[in-house]
């Protein structure tokens, strides 16, 4: 690409990533599940089920809490991905997306732009989950250092969701369709280690929660907040972030290529 | 789409015609790169839709069908995100937007969210955006459709302006009040292909000559006969009018007022009727425009 390809390229994916904030923030539909809800949830399995860190083989952690977070960081993650997707398949229901079609521009930033959009809001759920922790009595063992690492990894993540549900969109056009997965993201994080060690699961939650990349990146975001930065928690979220990103890429790729040629 | 073969002039506005269900749409998504082509030929602007899709996108303005904004963005807002996705400088980004919400009349009503703005609003601020890179072609997807009257006027006299300046216009529309209003050349399609193309005069010229109906109050309908037989053929029309269509066009109008008047005969109404692009489109294709009959009536705009 060259030098002037390359400003085109940012000037749009800024451009339209500034505008998919600035509409996550006027329909309080699309914020207000990827706050309240996971803040919900967190609080109810912090009181409800705080008696599990008893359990022998529970982590050594310095409260409940800390441990929670990242299940609660996720969830929003998670959700910040599906609302992108709805929007961006509410672009595609109301023609919007024809007028960003025919406009001088890669096409690809269509999806950039939004996928950076839920970059941001991924980084914002981090913001939020480590400040109740904080307000909470929760510590980030890891220091500023890793709270900045676990802010890293979500905005990395929540990328990753959005482009997930992203393929979904342009796929169908249809913001119901993206909607449809709204109970999948629930099923992925609790057969995951989200909100309960995988060594203490039973069988076969257990084995899906081995295989299940939801785990990898829980684990990535909590362990700066429950213990000392380790590199190996973070590769594997890294890893984990990628492999999905890729299969999010693909799809979304060949959905977009898909709506281009029959319209 | 199969069948069609157009060609539109640079500077002109070129009405495309057609009912719902045509392929009219469908060719202005090909034409303006939104809707890969499986098969043919097309060019804007010098641009081949398939192998310079990018070129095609910069030289086009595009207005479709369903005004599509985002109800959630004001006017200004949209307007500058459309400059920078043309790649103007963000300053001329906002001198660019300024001048065309004040020439489209928006100024007052730019820092609303567009979800409150009127269908006709609406319609202006697409036309707006489709204009801030100052694009050589203009698409317009019925413009007007679903506008009342006046929305309607204000659009077309927009549409004349632009095209005054220089900008190619391609008009789809099922109004054939509007294609005879605004284009210089008319092409109708049906069922996916071509079946007229012309100016709108000449297409009406094709199906038949222009023709008088008169009312005579003392009933000298033969006399009248035996003057007008010299300018065309004579006929009795509906409510005893005496009807004759002109050999030589509107032009046969004076000489045939000027020949009663020297017979002495009176006349209590004259009415020259042309004939439509209604008429064009039922002689070319063996039924009416569903669209236009829809349509609610439209005064002219003045000059």
């Amino acid at each position: 690409m060259s030098r002037s390809g390359l400003l085109v390229f940012v000037r749009a994916v800024v451009a339209l990533g500034g505008r998919s904030i600035r509409q996550t923030f006027r329909k309080p539909q699309f914020l207000a599940p990827i706050f309240v809800f996971p803040t919900l949830v967190l609080a109810v399995n912090t009181g409800a089920t705080s008696a599990g860190r008893e359990i022998p083989g529970f982590p050594e952690v310095a409260g409940f809490l800390d441990f929670e977070l990242a299940g609660g960081m996720i969830q929003a993650t998670m959700l910040a991905g599906v609302s992108g997707g709805i929007a961006l398949a509410a672009d595609i229901e109301m023609g919007f997306t024809d007028r960003l079609i025919a406009a001088p521009i890669p096409r690809s930033t269509i999806v950039l732009g939004r996928l950076a959009a839920t970059a941001v809001l991924g980084a914002l759920v981090g913001v939020w989950f480590v400040l109740i922790g904080l307000l909470f009595g929760a510590e980030v063992q890891a220091g500023p250092l890793g709270a900045l690492v676990v802010l890293v990894l979500v905005f990395m993540a929540a990328a990753v969701f959005g482009g997930l549900t992203a393929a979904i969109a342009l796929k169908s056009g249809s913001p119901s369709s993206v909607q449809g997965i709204f109970p999948l993201t629930f099923v992925l994080v609790f057969l995951s280690s989200a909100f309960f060690p995988r060594a203490l699961l039973v069988e076969p939650a257990r084995t899906i929660a081995d295989y299940n990349p939801m785990s990898y990146i829980v684990e990535g975001f909590r362990e700066p907040i429950v213990a000392d930065l380790t590199l190996g928690a973070s590769l594997a979220c890294l890893a984990a972030v990628a492999l999905l990103g890729a299969i999010g890429a693909a799809l979304s790729g060949l959905a977009l290529r898909s709506r281009l040629r029959n319209g | 789409m199969a069948g069609i073969d157009l060609e539109v002039a640079e500077g002109e506005i070129y009405g495309f015609l057609g009912p719902n269900g045509a392929g009219k749409t469908t060719t202005v998504r090909m034409l303006c790169t939104l809707l890969r082509p499986t098969g043919g030929q097309a060019t804007v602007a010098g641009h081949d839709v398939l192998a310079d899709s990018a070129g095609v996108r910069r030289a086009i303005g595009v207005a479709l069908q369903e005004a599509a904004l985002d109800p959630l963005m004001t006017g200004r807002e949209l307007m500058r995100l459309q400059a920078t996705l043309h790649g103007l400088s963000k300053r001329e980004g906002r001198t660019r937007a300024e001048r065309l919400l004040d020439r489209v009349g928006l100024v007052d009503a730019a820092d609303r969210r567009v979800g409150t703005y009127s269908g006709g609003m609406k319609r202006r601020l697409d036309l707006a955006t489709a204009l801030v890179h100052e694009p050589r072609v203009l698409f317009l997807d019925e413009p007007t459709t679903g506008l009342d009257p006046v929305s309607r006027l204000t659009i077309w006299e927009e549409v004349r302006k632009l095209n005054d300046e220089g900008t190619t216009v391609f008009l789809t529309t099922q109004y054939l009040e509007e294609a005879d209003q605004l284009a210089d050349r008319v092409g109708i399609i049906d069922e996916g292909s071509m079946a007229a193309e012309g100016t709108p005069a000449a297409l009406k010229a094709e199906v038949g000559s222009p023709h008088l109906d008169l009312a005579l109050p003392d009933g000298d309908s033969s006399r009248a006969g035996e003057v007008l037989s010299q300018f065309g053929t004579v006929g009795e029309g509906e409510n005893g009018f005496v009807t004759v269509t002109l050999r030589d066009g509107a032009i046969g109008v004076a000489p045939v007022v000027r020949a009663l008047d020297e017979a002495g005969i009176a006349v209590a109404s004259l009415d020259l009727v042309q004939p439509s692009l209604d008429d064009v489109f039922v002689a070319k294709t063996g039924r009416r425009l569903e669209g236009d009959d829809a349509a609610e009536p439209v005064l002219a705009p003045a000059a």
